[in-house]
């Protein structure tokens, strides 16, 4: 069985990032870029299920610039056996991706896709969920615990729900999309990361896969959250039901 | 060529450490057999680790104590003495059964200017003499530039040999110096002076970006770059001779205990060995140690400073593109030597930073807040009003200059950069002189690997370069300054405008800087204004800005030689110096549940400035390398 795994390159977790001066989006030149903590999470799930012999081959997708190749790289470092790169002039919304991943699920035909929840630089939390409908596939999202059947073609999933803990039985082939909990992505070592140059990235462009790339969505403006105002300490309930009625206009 | 050696087979080691006290002045300390620290190994069960648990490094005593009395003491250069053996000590090599090994022919540490020009030299000497060798660079931050931080105002001597295309291979170095002023500060004014350097055909730039763009020319001329990864310890074979680096152990969890995703380090196997870390690299300090690589040329030691530095977006109109401003005086007093400076360089960005030697006297002296209540000066404010701060970050710099260069070679390789110290003191500048030294010691390589020379002969090409010539020009500025602020500046006109560098003498540098700290009795606490938010900002709100990270749970890697020392001697003799100079705030005396104030290390804290390694009164502190990938994120520093 083939597992196919969706990784973005996004800006470090651990840069303080701001708004460009023109408002149109976060200050991305010149920030350390990495890749997508859930995708990482995602990906050394998948990893795993291949170590534990349930799984062939690990194939790792990213769309975007070239620059998304470096998080292919380190994918293949980690341990994936193949990447596939889709070459993408600009940002791509959650439901272009979705439409990207089906063709190349109907080229590669992996038994399991794995995505991470969502993408930190846009926390939409959509594209995992999509393909799924896309694909008409079972979705298990916010894995917090994956156990695969191999016999059954069955993947158990526990998910991280509001009201406590959810588990699904899957039938294959599935979506996951993982949750921080599921497990401490490995590091790349030194001999993995030379090793993985040789390993193969495929290139394909949107055209070839017949997908149109048009966004449904134009961000209108970028900004910074209002800063924390100082609390007002008030001297009785008449007080407060008149701010909250003309300040705050909530009541 | 370098090719994998798989996991080499199980081989005895020899266990013997002996530690041999020779007459005083020259102590050896024996190392632990892979010469790293056994902490991570306290709680493994493994048979062939198990005799390492319960075995303690020995040090040695972390200062060289000052003997050279002589008034005119000469760095002659042909004085050296060859490398002495090391007498008595039985060395132990690393040959853990479950490293991997990887073997290159020339590996660097750092890939900071020294390390990159030095593999791009020894590249193009490979493509012109059509040899193939490879080249390894490892570096500690996650990605090449994110440890870098300097000034910087750019002399492009080294760079125009090294790749004399820069300009069209569009390296970023686009802002030549427009202006150059020079002021001293009182509380309230600014009194221009006459301008002491000469700028012309200088550039402002950011050392982080361009060490980005030498990286990826490097890349391109085939040198195998490894961010993320940290050369915690030096390997060796049976006869002392350095073969290489190992890189740290990843995921062992704060209690020594191995995470679920440990990943052993690697051996990374170099004929020769470039250490190229920076000012007070963690192991060139070994290797000066061990191989006594000071005393052999009689230098003295080497001396600091902690520069602290913010970029700043200011307002378009009061942006000045190559404008420099350089200060003296207030906020520092005139017993503490060091200054401030101001760079404007593109995208209305500038770079603004306070820099103080650290042979201080007043153990309350917070170099942190001397920089926040600089930023409040008259002449200085109205540039910052209206800017906002991109990034934050600090670091250690030498400014020992001539008279401390040790010897740089070793068995094995040599120590190039700022790990040497080659920083020009008054001109602020060592990054050319780092690059050179990189290049020199990548041109010995190339010969001693391609013809069978010797690496020694490193040391004669530096002695025989324009760094040697202009290190001892600027010789006298510095230690000038031992005798105050004033006959400092006196002294330094003498040399500048009089002397033009052909004094007859050669001065001394004082006590090293951990012995300068006087007890806390002797002066009074430092009071500081608070920050404002606008201007001033708090160590927290700056440390934000540094991008700086690691992973909680991993050993401090900041070591205490004697975890009493803190208690008996820091807090009540110096009031605790450390959680005044640190710009990380990485020690903290608290209270325990006895209400007695304990050190605090918050080492995920930590900047890398490696102040604590120099200026801890009892060289208690030891700043070891932490996994790598960890650390601050510069981008524009």
């Amino acid at each position: 069985m083939k597992i196919m795994v969706a990784v973005k390159r996004v800006v470090d977790y651990a840069v303080k990032i701001r708004v460009k001066p023109d408002k149109s989006g976060v200050e991305t030149q010149n920030v350390k870029m990495s890749m997508n903590p859930f995708c990482e999470i995602a990906l050394e799930e998948a990893l795993r299920i291949k170590e534990a012999g349930l799984a062939k081959e690990v194939v790792a997708v990213s769309m975007g610039l070239a620059n998304c190749v470096d998080t292919l790289r380190t994918s293949l470092a980690m341990g994936a056996d193949r990447g596939i790169h889709v070459e993408a002039a600009r940002e791509l919304i959650p439901l272009t991706v979705a439409k990207i991943l089906k063709k190349l699920v109907g080229v590669e035909n992996p038994g399991l896709l794995i995505l991470g929840k969502q993408a930190i630089d846009d926390d939409c939390n959509q594209t995992g969920q999509m393909i799924a409908g896309l694909l008409g596939w079972p979705q298990g999202t916010f894995a917090s615990k994956v156990v695969l059947d191999k016999e059954k073609q069955v993947v158990t999933v526990d998910r991280e729900v509001d009201g406590g803990l959810e588990t699904l039985c899957l039938d294959l082939p599935a979506v996951i999309t993982t949750d921080l909990r599921l497990n401490q992505p490995r590091y790349a070592t030194l001999p993995n990361i030379m090793k993985a140059k040789s390993k193969p990235i495929k290139k394909y462009t949107p055209e070839e896969l017949n997908v149109e790339i048009k966004s449904d969505l134009e961000v209108v403006q970028v900004t910074e959250p209002p800063k924390r105002k100082a609390g007002v300490i008030l001297s009785s309930v008449d007080e407060l039901i008149d701010k909250l009625r003309n300040e705050a206009h909530v009541i | 060529m370098h090719r994998f050696l798989s996991i080499s087979s199980k081989s005895t080691f020899l266990r013997n450490r002996k530690q041999l006290h020779l007459p005083f002045t020259c102590p050896i300390s024996c190392a632990t057999p892979n010469g790293h620290s056994c902490f991570h190994y306290l709680n493994q069960k493994s048979a062939s680790l198990g005799s390492r648990i319960g075995l303690h490094r020995l040090f040695s005593s972390g200062y060289f104590p000052n003997r050279f009395n002589l008034r005119e003491h000469e760095r002659d250069g042909n004085g050296f003495l060859r490398l002495k053996g090391l007498v008595g000590e039985v060395r132990s090599f690393s040959s853990e059964a479950d490293r991997e090994s990887i073997e290159y022919d020339v590996v660097i540490v750092g890939a900071g200017p020294a390390g990159l020009s030095a593999a791009i030299r020894f590249k193009q000497l490979c493509q012109e003499k059509n040899a193939d060798f490879s080249v390894c660079v490892v570096e500690k931050g996650a990605e090449v530039g994110a440890h870098i931080i300097s000034g910087n105002v750019f002399e492009p001597r080294a760079l125009n040999e090294l790749l004399p295309q820069w300009k069209q291979e569009e390296a970023p170095i686009n802002v030549p110096v427009s202006s150059d002023k020079f002021w001293f500060l009182t509380k309230d004014r600014a009194i221009s002076l006459p301008c002491p350097f000469n700028n012309k055909g200088n550039y402002v730039i950011s050392l982080s970006q361009l060490v980005r763009w030498m990286g990826v020319k490097a890349e391109e001329l085939g040198v195998e770059i490894y961010p993320g990864f940290a050369a915690s310890e030096i390997l060796y074979d049976a006869e002392n001779k350095v073969i290489g680096i190992g890189t740290n152990d990843m995921g062992i969890a704060k209690d020594g205990s191995k995470k679920e995703n440990f990943q052993r380090g690697v051996a990374l196997k170099g004929r020769i060995t470039l250490l190229a870390e920076g000012c007070r690299g963690s192991l060139s300090q070994k290797m000066m140690k061990k191989y006594k690589l000071r005393e052999n040329v009689q230098a003295q030691h080497q001396t600091y400073a902690l520069g602290i530095k913010e970029v700043w977006e200011i307002d378009e109109n009061k942006h000045k593109p190559g404008a420099v401003l350089h200060t003296l005086g207030w906020p520092l007093d005139s017993k503490t030597y060091g200054g401030s400076f101001v760079y404007h360089m593109q995208d209305r960005q500038i770079s603004i930073g306070l820099v103080v030697a650290l042979n201080y006297h007043n153990p309350f002296l917070n170099p942190y807040e001397e920089f926040q209540k600089l930023k409040h000066h008259p002449s200085i404010r109205p540039l910052l009003e209206g800017g906002t701060v991109l990034q934050y970050g600090a670091r250690t710099l030498n400014e020992g200059g001539f008279q401390s260069v040790p010897y740089p070679v070793f068995p094995g390789g040599a120590i190039i950069g700022c790990s040497a110290g080659f920083l020009n003191v008054p001109k602020i500048k060592g990054t050319h002189t780092a690059m050179k030294s990189g290049m020199l010691a990548a041109e010995t390589t190339f010969g001693v690997l391609h013809e069978g020379s010797n690496m020694e002969a490193y040391w004669d090409a530096l002695r025989d370069s324009w760094v040697w010539e202009e290190l001892h020009k600027a010789r006298n500025y510095r230690p000038a300054f031992e005798y105050g602020l004033f006959p400092g500046l006196a002294i330094s006109a003498l040399e500048h405008y009089v002397l033009k560098g052909k004094s007859p003498f050669t001065l001394k540098h004082g006590k090293p800087d951990h012995e300068a700290t006087n007890v806390a009795r002797l002066h009074s606490p430092i009071q500081y204004p608070k920050p404002d938010g606008i201007l001033s900002f708090d160590v927290p709100t700056s440390l934000h800005r540094s991008n700086t990270n690691h992973d909680h749970d991993q050993p401090a890697h900041l070591r205490l030689r004697d975890p009493n020392i803190p208690a008996n001697v820091n807090l009540p003799e110096y009031a605790g110096p450390e959680s005044h100079y640190c710009p990380a705030r990485v020690y903290e005396y608290v209270p325990d549940e006895k209400n007695h104030l304990k050190l605090q290390i918050n080492a995920q804290n930590c900047l890398h400035c490696k102040a604590c390694d120099i200026k801890d009164p009892k060289q208690n502190i030891e700043w070891t390398v932490p996994e790598g990938g960890g650390g601050p994120g510069y981008s524009v520093m």
